[in-house]
């Protein structure tokens, strides 16, 4: 019996280069350190293509039903490939001035995105749990990165012991579902589930823990902790890794795990994910305000929009699914252009991630001044960026399915985050500078960065195509 | 593409060219752009006028195009006789305000320019869509360059001023956007004119109206969420003023008729009185306040209020003539307000203070500029003869006819009106020359007499003659009624 590797192709493609790269860099002289940047940017670009071309509109399990590709895995390995080569395409200087552009943060991140696209795939808990913890480790390790400063071993120390934390409820929930059950494969368990085999109540159980390990993952109130300290003690590219491709692989192993395996418990899983939301816009809104530094606002802001994905998620309905779909891909191209704008302002010596750090950036520079106008409106979820369609969506969703109350507390927190991010275009536009240091980076960044923000507004413009493709793929999936 | 979507795009793509062109060293590229733009917006606006046919109802120079077919959303884009002669009113005040600006603004004039006419774009939209969402959209993006002036060429509260008009109108149209969306649930449609057909209980009605109200009345603004406008009139540029007070409130008074009557006219028809109170309120109550008022800019924003008390009035009469009197009230307040805006700007360019008792005897040295101002502060007054004069007159008697002491309250604001308006002006143009600043004064120059001219022709024809404004919303304004006379329950 020959074993089918189409389904898996990308994921084999990209362990391969990994390995590839790990040994080459070894033989690369330090001065050519350019050349492991550049291969990695290229096993990316082929790992994408074969994503592309391997897209077929029937979903495929494979491995006796240990992973699936669907058209839903496909889109978000799509999106997560890009997200982590713009993370490498802005923090490149950040990287370079900083002693961190070396051969391990290559392989790591390409290990950390294998972990994600495992779990994008995963139709059995074990996959699932192998991705995930693939992801978390490389991640750990990526965020220790910088050995010789506090701050990044203290934040890489919580994310640690917070993530084994998170790590072993997961785990302990899978276990209780086995032992209600009989399988860890989603599948067999939704059927389980559904026949009214098993513990209902051990079931129950092992709901909540599971529940709370992915509520971890996407970083919501109350299992939030890690992520401010995470994001502001991590280098910057780091943080935006951690803060963007993640989302999208979250974003599928809850789908899978809730709406998939769990689906017959929905009443039960519905109540806790509005707890989760509600808490996550209220606290992470609120708290952001008083945020001086960038990158900790940014992490509250994350918190916040995690909760509005929360909320298209529990309205349990495929509409509702492709809205938070569509939320988390919107959430990601924007802030991947927010942490891209910190990387643009940073320079040797100097990390521009404080908000001040803003002031006057009309005056510096018009066209990043509107880039990152463009990036804040759309987190406020302000029309004509794709931000709003983001919100809209979501909101639809939740009206859609009567919670109009929770709908209406989502609005009235997305004002106080207004509050906030008008703050960052107030400093950008209102004041003079304070920094008058000219603006440097790559073409190709400065490049990218432009589109990425320019993409804001387009799809904004013309959110169909986006919103069309995240509907189709989940109408052709298997969750 | 409809002579909507030119005016809609023309001034927006001007906007993007004067961003693009010239750098802030080479202004005069900017403002020959930006002059250009808001000259070509306003022709094309003209045929919306002179092919507007006033025999019906119907939607007219419609435009639909599929754009979010997830939602049923559509580029949908028309105009009946409420709402042609806002795009018109809104494309002419852009031309003056770029005018207005010409010499005036010396820093960042591209993004000025820019802001203004992408703005101006916008506001059209909000006129001429009829999805909601495409109205929404409009409604909102508008904000960010409002924020923007304020924010950037505004005076020294700036900050405050433009962060508290943003979130105060932001909050209101967050709620309508939970409204919108429930109408849609309730339809499985966002065009406006199958929501004036959907049947609504009185409750959600009610929910819908507060909704929509909330929204709405933060634009006009109603007392007592009229909070954000003397402060945002204050800080604002000359310019940004002008389009607040001339355009901006219409489109708060606009989303009544639009969308609180037609779509929940049994909760408008139960909430009348309420509204009616408010709406007294501010003609009676912020025409006091007005009236103490020692800042020209602060009094003539709470003029404003006050004038469009007499709007919200109006329309909840559910009479011919209310209604017209509302509208006309709102356009010939776009005049006037503008005309008053410019003449302070005037002054301010010259003395650069807002203050009343920084002048006196300004007449000795300005004669032309204090003729046109007394025509503006006659019209701000609602002297026969001028347009401020036509929509007063047609709401007080609409109201008397409900109710004689509501019309008396009604018409108190006639001496009011008079009393602050005049006052001010006595106290600014007339009396012996104050300081040295006021006798350094010089007369306006070609560019701003002009200026002064076209809005004193446009205030002196809508008022000796209305009839074209009125025959062009008389048939639509008929319908609505109408239609608003149906219970939806």
């Amino acid at each position: 019996m020959s074993i089918p590797l189409l389904p898996v192709l990308p994921e084999i493609a990209l362990l391969t280069a990994a390995c590839v790269i790990l040994i080459a860099d070894l033989f690369i002289p330090e001065r050519r350190r350019h050349w492991s940047y550049w291969m990695t940017q290229a096993a990316l670009a082929v790992t994408a293509w074969i994503v592309v071309v391997t897209v077929q509109v029937d979903v495929v399990k494979a491995f006796n039903g240990m992973v699936v590709d669907d058209n839903l895995a496909d889109l978000l390995k799509f999106c997560a490939l890009i997200a982590v080569s713009l993370m490498l395409f802005y923090g490149r200087a950040y990287l370079s001035a900083r002693g961190l552009f070396r051969g391990e943060l290559f392989v790591l991140v390409l290990f950390a995105l294998l972990g994600m696209m495992v779990m994008i795939s995963a139709a059995h808990f074990l996959t699932l749990y192998l991705g995930l913890e693939l992801l978390s480790l490389s991640l750990y390790a990526l965020v220790a990165l910088q050995k010789e400063s506090r701050a990044p071993s203290e934040a890489a120390m919580k994310y640690f012991v917070l993530g084994a934390l998170a790590s072993g409820m997961l785990l302990y929930g899978i276990s209780m579902i086995y032992g209600a059950t009989g399988t860890l494969e989603l599948d067999r368990v939704a059927e389980a589930a559904l026949g009214g085999r098993g513990n209902t109540k051990l079931l129950l159980f092992g709901l909540v823990f599971v529940v709370s390990g992915l509520a971890f993952k996407l970083g919501v109130v109350p299992y939030h902790m890690w992520i401010p300290d995470v994001y502001d003690g991590a280098p910057t590219p780091i943080t935006l890794l951690v803060g963007t491709a993640p989302k999208l692989a979250a974003f599928a192993i809850t789908l899978r795990v809730l709406a998939g395996a769990l689906t017959s418990l929905e009443y039960d899983w519905q109540g806790m994910l509005i707890v989760l939301s509600v808490l996550s816009m209220v606290l992470g809104n609120i708290i952001a305000i008083a945020q001086t530094s960038i990158k900790r606002m940014l992490a509250y802001s994350t918190i916040a929009n995690m909760g509005y994905m929360l909320m298209g998620f529990l309205a349990g309905d495929r509409n509702g699914f492709s809205a938070a779909m569509f939320f988390t891909v919107a959430y990601v191209l924007t802030s991947v252009a927010s942490f891209g704008m910190v990387l643009l302002l940073s320079r040797a010596g100097f990390e521009g991630d404080r908000i001040d750090d803003f002031k006057g950036l009309n005056q510096r520079s018009p066209w990043w001044a509107f880039i990152m106008l463009l990036v804040m409106f759309s987190l406020a979820g302000i029309p004509p960026t794709v931000g709003f369609y983001a919100k809209f969506t979501v909101i639809e969703a939740a009206v859609n399915q009567n919670f109009v109350w929770l709908a209406v507390i989502a609005v009235l927190t997305s004002l106080v985050g207004a509050f906030y991010y008008l703050r960052i275009v107030k400093l950008m536009y209102f004041d003079d500078p304070v920094d008058d240091a000219p603006i440097v980076a790559p073409g190709d960044a400065r490049a990218l960065l432009s589109a990425n923000g320019l993409a804001l507004l387009v799809l904004g413009i013309l959110p169909q195509p986006l919103m069309g493709l995240c509907a189709l793929a989940l109408t052709q999936s298997h969750f | 593409m409809s002579y909507l979507s030119l005016a809609i795009w023309i001034p927006i793509v001007a906007g993007l060219a004067t961003l693009v062109v010239s750098r802030d060293r080479d202004a005069s590229a900017a403002r020959w752009i930006a002059l250009a733009g808001a000259l070509a917006g306003f022709l094309v606006t003209i045929p919306l006028y002179t092919h507007f046919d006033t025999t019906t109802s119907a939607l007219q120079f419609v435009e639909r195009r599929e754009w979010i077919p997830r939602f049923d959303i559509y580029y949908f884009l028309g105009v009946d006789g409420i709402s042609v002669l806002f795009i018109l009113l809104n494309s002419f005040i852009t031309l003056l305000v770029v005018w207005a600006g010409w010499e005036v603004i010396q820093v960042r004039v591209a993004q000025y320019m820019a802001a203004f006419l992408i703005m101006s774009g916008l506001i059209n939209g909000v006129f001429a869509a009829q999805d909601a969402l495409l109205f929404y959209v409009y409604f909102e993006a508008m904000l960010i360059p409002m924020y923007l002036i304020i924010g950037v060429w505004g005076g020294p509260n700036r900050v405050y001023a433009a962060l508290k008009f943003f979130l105060y109108t932001l909050l209101g149209s967050l709620l309508m956007l939970v409204a919108l969306i429930y109408l849609y649930n309730a339809t499985q449609s966002f065009a406006l004119q199958d929501w004036y057909q959907v049947p609504l209980a009185m409750v959600p009605q009610t929910l819908l109206f507060v909704a929509f109200f909330m929204a709405f009345s933060v634009k006009v603004p109603m007392w007592p969420v009229h909070t954000w406008l003397p402060d945002a009139h204050v800080e604002a540029p000359t310019g940004g003023s002008v389009v607040l007070a001339a355009i901006t409130l219409k489109i708060g008074a606009y989303g009544f008729v639009r969308f609180i009557l037609p779509i929940v006219p049994d909760a408008s028809h139960r909430l009348a009185p309420f509204i009616i109170t408010l709406s007294l309120i501010a003609v009676v109550y912020i025409g006091f306040v007005a009236l103490v008022q020692s800042d020209m800019k602060k009094l003539i924003a709470y003029s404003s209020i006050s004038h469009m008390g007499f709007v919200t009035l109006g329309f909840f009469l559910f009479s011919q003539l209310g209604v017209e009197g509302g509208l006309l009230q709102m356009i010939s307040h776009g005049f006037v307000s503008a005309a008053m805006f410019l003449c302070v700007g005037v002054l301010y360019d010259r003395v650069h203070s807002r203050e009343i008792s920084a002048y006196g005897g300004v007449v000795n040295t300005m004669p032309k500029f204090a003729a046109f101002m007394m025509l503006f502060a006659m019209a701000n007054s609602g002297l026969p003869g001028t347009s401020g004069f036509v929509g007063e007159f047609l709401v007080i008697l609409a109201t008397v006819k409900v109710n004689f002491w509501l019309g008396f309250l009604a018409a108190i604001t006639l001496i009011l009106g008079a009393a602050y308006t005049l006052w001010m002006y006595k106290r600014v143009i007339f009396g012996p020359v104050a300081n040295p600043h006021v006798a350094a004064l010089t007369d306006v120059n070609r560019r701003e007499f002009w200026l002064l001219a076209t809005v004193a022709v446009a205030v002196l024809a809508m008022g000796v003659y209305p009839k074209p404004f009125v025959d062009v919303m008389h048939v639509s304004v008929q319908d609505l009624l109408a239609h608003v006379a149906k219970s939806k329950l």
